[in-house]
Order: structure tokens, then sequence, then C-alpha cells
């Protein structure tokens, strides 16, 4: 079974890019093959310009994976996690960093703690820090927001955000589509291993998502109609159509294009 | 060297946070056959001449659990980290097959170390120790060590769940170092077992030892150290052609 088929695609440096796509698209399979977790058995990738196999040493050292399943290791405290991590990548005396990704994840009340008496939240805050011990200048989270608390997630985007401002790269695939609406600069989307669109967030939005506008408008009588709008232009004219006919307007409501439409409209 | 050091030392630590079941458990084990068989074959068995049956019995002992623990560290090791998935951690970092093969190695050969100095610490009270020729010692400990810290990774790569791994324990491992001649020397056994014994490569690990305490072996040592050496050189290349292969591990 083929899980990715003809999957080209480049992702530029310091952008913020999105993976898309149902279950089953291929988006952990893409990852993996990134991450040398599974190894293609065509195609090539590259980690800015490292070959993922012939120059693996660069290539992981490039690259900081936040895996999507909330794995530990039971025996480590937080900080020995930590450590550890950071010798894998061949990096002693680690420590400042180390603080200073902990209190941005607010993990450094529990430094000391053992992994097993984590909440699923804090074990994925560790992960996130796992994956930047060694400062990767690529960053990947698969659904790293998956069954966390609002909170959190917003903790958790605030500090993406900060480090796609300083100049990391970073690649996401998450179910939240507003998630990736509101931070992702271009996105693929991918269906049963294929690519079915690649285009800036905001494009994609108008091509797929625009002839959808709709306003919702309910009168004072009580009465609602449903405006079917070209653009945002054609909502003024509607309007005073109504208006026209006598109709007085107590609420508005606008049906702004989003991903879903557009995720819907490429996928289903 | 960072890297190799780190593994190796998350391999030590991980047992040794747990010392409780991984280390004072076997040792206890190994003082259990010691009372028991030591009581019971005592002044009944007299396998070389002057040595009485526990002084016999005692680097067997020392050998098996060198081992069994060697084998135990490594595989179970592995195939949590295979289970619960924290297997990522070590499989995202840039770290060679070598050096993972290095680091799970010498992991096992510590545990299997540690665990062997212990149960040789603990019957020192009941049996006098004799140390004919130390240097023999050393060197079948580490390479039996070594040999089964491999053969655990060996296990860890092709076992998916516990009880595969559990399998390959108890009806591999156990009964090898069982039948090489912990308890007996096989110059007692009839000639059909005589000759199979020799094919068990666990045979030579645990009579080459015991010639390094007792001065007396069923074959010369350093034909066993050849055989033991041969045997982890064979070993350990299949197990650095499926690391470097990525079998069960990257796919």
């Amino acid at each position: 079974m083929r899980a990715l088929a003809g999957v080209s695609l480049a992702v530029e440096e310091g952008e913020f890019f999105g993976l898309l796509g149902p279950n089953g698209a291929g988006k952990t399979t893409l990852i993996n093959v990134v991450a040398g977790l599974v190894r293609a058995d065509a195609g090539s990738v590259r980690v800015m310009g490292a070959d993922v196999v012939r120059d693996y040493r660069s290539a992981r050292r490039r690259l900081g994976v936040v895996p999507q399943e909330l794995v530990f290791d039971p025996f480590f405290t937080v900080r020995e996690t930590l450590r550890i991590q950071s010798g894998y990548y061949g990096i002693r005396g680690n420590d400042a960093w180390i603080d200073e990704v902990m209190q941005h994840l607010d993990l450094t009340a529990k430094a000391d703690v053992n992994m097993r008496a984590l909440s699923g939240g804090m074990k994925r805050r560790v992960l996130v820090a796992q994956a930047l011990v060694h400062k990767p200048p690529v960053i990947v989270l698969d659904e790293p927001t998956a069954g966390v608390d609002v909170e959190l997630r917003q903790g958790l985007w605030q500090f993406i955000t900060r480090l796609n401002r300083d100049g990391h790269t970073i690649v996401l695939t998450t179910h939240y589509l507003e998630e990736a609406e509101l931070h992702c600069s271009r996105i693929a989307m991918l269906k049963a291993g294929r690519i079915v669109a690649l285009d800036s967030t905001r494009n994609l939005l108008a091509r797929f998502g625009g002839s959808r506008t709709t306003a919702r408008v309910v009168a004072r009588d009580g009465r609602q109609f449903t405006l079917e709008l070209a653009g945002y232009g054609d909502l003024e004219p509607q309007l005073a159509r109504l208006r026209a006919q006598g109709v007085e307007i107590a609420d508005l409501e606008l049906d702004r294009p989003d991903l879903e439409q557009v995720f819907l409209a490429l996928t289903s | 060297m960072t890297t190799f050091w780190t593994l190796f030392a998350k391999e030590t630590l991980r047992f040794w946070k747990v010392a409780m079941q991984t280390v004072a458990a076997p040792v206890l084990t190994s003082l259990l056959y010691l009372v028991i068989f030591g009581y019971a074959f005592t002044g009944r068995v007299q396998v070389y001449d002057g040595v009485s049956y526990a002084s016999f019995l005692v680097p067997g002992l020392v050998m098996m659990s060198v081992l069994q623990n060697a084998f135990a560290n490594s595989s179970s090791s592995l195939i949590q980290s295979k289970i619960t998935g924290n297997i990522v951690f070590i499989l995202l970092p840039p770290i060679s097959y070598l050096e993972f093969f290095a680091a799970y190695v010498l992991g096992a050969v510590v545990r299997g170390l540690v665990v062997g100095a212990g149960v040789l610490a603990v019957t020192v009270w009941f049996v006098e120790l004799h140390l004919a020729a130390p240097a023999w010692i050393l060197a079948f400990a580490l390479l039996g060590a070594a040999l089964l810290g491999s053969l655990g990774l060996v296990a860890g790569i092709f076992a998916e769940k516990i009880d595969q791994l559990a399998a390959f324990q108890n009806f591999l491992i156990l009964p090898l170092t069982f039948l090489s001649g912990v308890f007996y020397s096989i110059h007692s056994l009839p000639a059909f077992w005589q000759r199979l014994s020799h094919a068990n490569p666990f045979f030579y690990l645990t009579d080459g030892f015991r010639y390094g305490f007792l001065g007396h072996s069923d074959f010369p040592p350093a034909a066993s150290l050849a055989v033991v050496a041969a045997s982890f050189f064979v070993v350990s290349l299949l197990t650095l052609k499926l690391l470097q292969s990525g079998y069960k591990l990257r796919n």
C-alpha cells in the first residue's frame, strides 16, 4: 500500500507552513519521512540542503520534531529528559537554554518531577521542549494541540509564533482548521497521499472560500434572509434592495470563508 | 562522543533507577540457588578434586546472572521504547547505528557485571572465594555480557510484543544458560549430551569463566575464549546489519 505518491513541495526558510488533510491522508507519514523515522522507497527529502538519508546527521540536527503521540520515558524527570535529549544531539552543558525553554513553556515548576506524574498537557509541553533542545532552525509540529486544554493551546501558539518571528521555519499539521488559518502563511492539503492544493492561505480562501460568502439577515419582525454574495462589495447593494422592500434590519451576520470550506471542497 | 555517552548513560541510569528489580532481585535469586543446590549437593557431588560443590557452583551462578541480566537490559529497554513509542527520542537525533549498538551493548555489559559482582559479593559469605586466573574471569565476563547484550538487541528488534520477547528469553536464553554447565560438569553427562553441550556457546562462557576461579575446566580456556569471541563477532555483525538497515525500527 502506498501512503504517499508524487508529493513534491518546498517549504521556504522562515515560513509558517501548514500541512492539512483528513485522517489517513499521509501527513504523519510525510513528516516521518522528513524526520527519518520511516524510509521512503522512492524519492528524496532535504532539510536545508541536507538529504535525510545520505546526510542524515546534518538533516536531523536542523530538524526538531514534536510527535503526535504523547510519548515519554517514565524513568526520568523533566530536566533529566531534556538533558538527555540535548546529549543525543551532542550538546553538553545546555542548562541555560533548557531553563529558558522550560520557562517559556511554563515547565519550570515541574523541572524535577518524574514524567509519569505529569498531566497530558504537561507531557505535551515537554515534547515541545524536547524538540527544541538543539535549537533547530526547522520545527515540525504534528498535531501539537490535539487533546490540549485551551489555556495551554494559547500559550503554545504564542511560543511557536515567537519562534517563527525569530526566524525558525515552522511546519504544522493540525485538525483545527482555524489554527492553520490563523498562523500558516502557506498551506498544502493532502488527500490519499497526494497534494490536492498548495497555495498561500489567502489565495486558498479567495479561490475556494470566496464564492460561498453569505450574509444572514434578521429583520425586526423576525423574518430571516440569507444573501448569497459574489464578494464583500456585493453586500451593500443587496442590503439596499432589502431595505427598499421595507425590511428593517435588526441583525446581520457574515459567514466569512474559512479553511473548513476549502478543506471540504477539496477533500470530499 | 557526547551522543554515545549520553545514550550509554541513559541505558545505565534506566536500570540503576530501578535497581531493586534489576540488581537486587537477580542477586537474591542466585543466592537462593546457592543455598538450595549447595545444601542439597555438597558432599554428594564432587566435580573436581579438592573443590567443594558450592565452590564449583558459584562461578556458574555468577556467569548465569551476568548473561541473563545483560540480555534483559538491552532487550527490555528496546522493547519498552518500541511499545511505549518513546523510541522516537533516539530515532530523531543524529545517532549512528554504531553509536546505538555500542551504547546499548555497553549498558548491558554494565548491568551484567554489576549483577555478577553482586552475586559474587553475597556468595563470599557462604563459600570461600578462589581467584586462580582473574584475567580469564574478566575476559569471559566482558565477552559474555557483550554477546548477550547484542543478542538482546536482536531480540528487541524482532519482538513486537512483550510476550514475543518472553518467548525468546524462556525458550532460548534460559535453557541455554541452564544447560551450559552451571550446575554440573558436562563430563558427568552421557556422551550424547556431552556432544550436544559443546554446541551450546554458553557452555564455553561458563566453563572458561569457571577456569578463572578454580583453575579447572572441562575445555581448554583459550579455545573457549576463541569460540566466545567468534560468537560475539557473528552476533554483533548481525545486530549491526539490522540496525543499519533500520529493520523494524524505521519502517
